[in-house]
């Protein structure tokens, strides 16, 4: 059945609304109206005796399309149970027709929230380009701007060390820390297990077998032990940095410390990058603990090279030098990771969906980072025969 | 909009009884909405005014009680009869509430769009439109993100959002905490022209006197853990010292004489 039926009446017509009105059926009831011819003179009554329960967005789509055929409201006669809402939407389409321009086209505003101006559609290569370069270049003085700001902070402290906070550093110390143990462990043990027992398939054709000791001490001191820490850390805290930090920029807590006259960089920022200095390093000596535990193990158990001979070979396998390689750069991921997680949390801005996005840049960009420093000190050791 | 034709209440609470820990809430509270009448919940800060209305809405699972929405047990409804008893209500929060990764507009389509999946893009901009214009908000604020908007704003858009299903039933958390003056005078005057015409009933959460005596018709206090409910003429005048002082006070003694003169 249509919505509607029309007749002649006179010198007028009567519509006569039918069947279900409300919200459920307004899809229906859209495509019905598009068939009403248009105004041919005279005036409309609108009968309302057999539509049912006639809802808001029904009646303001009939409305509309009245108005649309050209219909004013002075022509338009509602009979029979018309619905209650008809006076207070008679009187919104007068204001919206009465209202300056962008009011008189309804739905130009919800229109404008789909689709993207031409103008935005044209954007060029070289406006994406320099979009871009804008962009960069804005993030970059951002950057530098957060690191001055820290460097300030950090001098203040110097001279008043209560800005330290050391309560806020001992608390951050244990949760990026002291519960990272076990994970840290297990990962650093199964990953020299891994390396120890690939490395004793290959040096077995060679009868070399005890290097393996070699092999896994070395790996695990200069490079793994500190570069799977800092990836766990990174994955772990950086996360939660960005995250907490981005949670108070949404409440207005950064603001609102602002205003106390505090500093959200001395008070959320620097306790976190100072603790993970601290926590990464003491993080680092445990894995590499556990690394060469795993290796010893899988020594013992996999090539029969008892756990004297192991630590002998140990010993003459490593420079003095070897452990620090790794442990120096400890500090300095931790820093990266630190710094990178607390930026990407200053910069969260209103929104949930900013949130996730920001927490995500700020694990991605730590990670690629730290390896990324890493590289740079293998050269560098390189060089300086360290 | 059909007028509701039963005398049956719209929303009954019956011996809800709420606790945390060894703290109580509420001790057997009982709660009767007539249909289309404006009721108005006033308690004082962490009397569990905002828990009653989880509990009404089913954020909050009460350790027991009964809560009936138009005479169904929420507790006790298949969740396709539960979705089709939420469709009937429209909710807005303290804060709004709004979806702030979606602009106005689309914060509007969302419930159209998860319960109307045959609306075409023409029909929900409509209705986006007139939503828009129910609760006076410019064409313009459509496209805007929730964190462009005022306080104000925001409030109105969250109740736009409410009014998306064309409700039978409003939720209202505190609508003009927040709002200077004379945008809650606005507000208020906005939910009686809507109310006097769409014939909705209204739960309402406030602690704005003069919004309390310019739009309900009853009012509800909760003191004890328990709901004193009168109508707003009387309430005033009813025993409770905690009542007394609070419709007493200099703010309320003011909120009255405003309403009264």
């Amino acid at each position: 059945m249509d919505a509607w039926a029309l007749q002649r009446e006179g010198d007028d017509w009567r519509l006569s609304l039918r069947g279900d009105w409300s919200l459920a059926s307004l899809g229906r009831i859209e495509l019905d109206l598009a068939a009403l011819p248009p105004s041919s003179g005279g005036a409309l009554i609108c009968d309302w005796s057999q539509a049912h329960a006639p809802g808001l967005g029904a009646v303001w789509a009939l409305l509309e399309r009245l108005r649309a055929l050209g219909f004013t409201p002075a022509r338009i006669r509602h009979e029979g149970s018309a619905p209650l809402s008809l006076e207070l939407l008679a009187r919104l389409k007068l204001r919206a027709d009465t209202a300056p321009a962008p009011a008189a086209t309804p739905g130009a505003g919800a229109a404008a929230a789909h689709v993207r101006s031409p103008a935005a559609q044209r954007r060029g290569l070289l406006d994406q380009v320099g979009r871009w370069a804008v962009l960069q270049g804005r993030e970059a003085r951002g950057v530098l701007e957060f690191l001055g700001r820290n460097t300030l902070v950090f001098r203040q402290a110097l001279v008043r060390p209560r800005a330290f906070r050391p309560t806020s550093i001992v608390r951050h110390v244990y949760e990026t820390g002291v519960t990272a143990i076990p994970i840290v462990s297990l990962i650093a043990f199964l990953i020299s297990v891994v390396v120890a027992y690939l490395g004793a398939q290959q040096l077995a054709n060679f009868g070399a077998t005890i290097y393996v000791v070699d092999l896994v001490t070395i790996a695990v001191l200069r490079e793994l032990g500190v570069l799977l820490t800092a990836i766990i850390v990174a994955g772990r805290s950086g996360s939660a940095f960005a995250a907490e930090i981005g949670v108070m920029q949404i409440n207005e807590e950064t603001d609102a410390l602002r205003a106390m006259g505090m500093n959200p960089i001395e008070l959320l920022v620097q306790p976190r990058i100072l603790a993970l200095m601290i926590a990464l390093p003491a993080l680092t000596v445990i894995a590499d603990a556990m690394g060469l535990a795993g290796g010893g193990l899988l020594s013992l158990v996999q090539l029969h090279i008892p756990l004297p001979q192991f630590t002998e070979r140990l010993r003459e396998a490593l420079a003095p030098t070897t452990f620090w390689a790794g442990l120096i750069k400890a500090p300095v991921f931790a820093a990266i990771i630190g710094t990178v997680g607390t930026y990407r949390g200053m910069q969260v801005r209103g929104s949930a969906r900013e949130l996730g996005r920001l927490t995500t840049v700020a694990v991605v960009q730590s990670i690629f980072l730290v390896i990324l420093a890493d590289a740079l000190f293998a050269i560098f050791f390189e060089q300086i025969d360290f | 909009m059909a007028r509701a034709m039963t005398s049956e209440p719209v929303v009954r609470v019956r011996g809800l009884v709420n606790r945390f820990g060894r703290q109580v809430v509420h001790d057997g509270l009982d709660l009767e909405v007539e249909a289309e009448e404006i009721f108005g919940i006033v308690g004082g800060s962490g009397s569990g005014k905002s828990v009653l209305l989880h509990s009404i809405l089913g954020l909050h699972k009460p350790q027991g009680g009964r809560v009936e929405l138009y005479g169904h047990d929420m507790q006790h409804l298949s969740s396709s009869e539960r979705q089709a008893v939420v469709q009937t209500y429209g909710v807005t929060f303290q804060n709004g509430a709004l979806i702030s990764s979606l602009t106005v507009a689309q914060n509007i389509e969302l419930p159209l769009r998860e319960y109307h999946a045959d609306l075409t893009d023409a029909a929900l901009s409509t209705l986006v439109d007139l939503d828009l214009q129910l609760v006076g908000l410019p064409p313009d604020a459509a496209a805007k993100w929730p964190a462009q908007l005022s306080g104000g704003m925001v409030k109105r858009a969250a109740l736009a959002r409410a009014l998306a299903l064309e409700p039978k039933l409003l939720f209202l958390d505190e609508p003009t905490s927040g709002l200077d003056p004379i945008s809650a005078a606005a507000f208020d005057e906005l939910l009686l022209s809507l109310h006097s015409e769409l014939r909705f009933t209204v739960v309402m959460i406030t602690h704005d006197l003069d919004s309390l005596f310019r739009t309900c018709s009853r009012v509800g206090v909760l003191v004890g853990g328990r709901l004193v409910v009168d109508r707003i003429e009387r309430i005033a005048d009813h025993p409770d010292p905690w009542i007394h002082d609070y419709f007493h006070g200099p703010r309320g003694r003011a909120a009255q004489a405003r309403a009264h003169g």
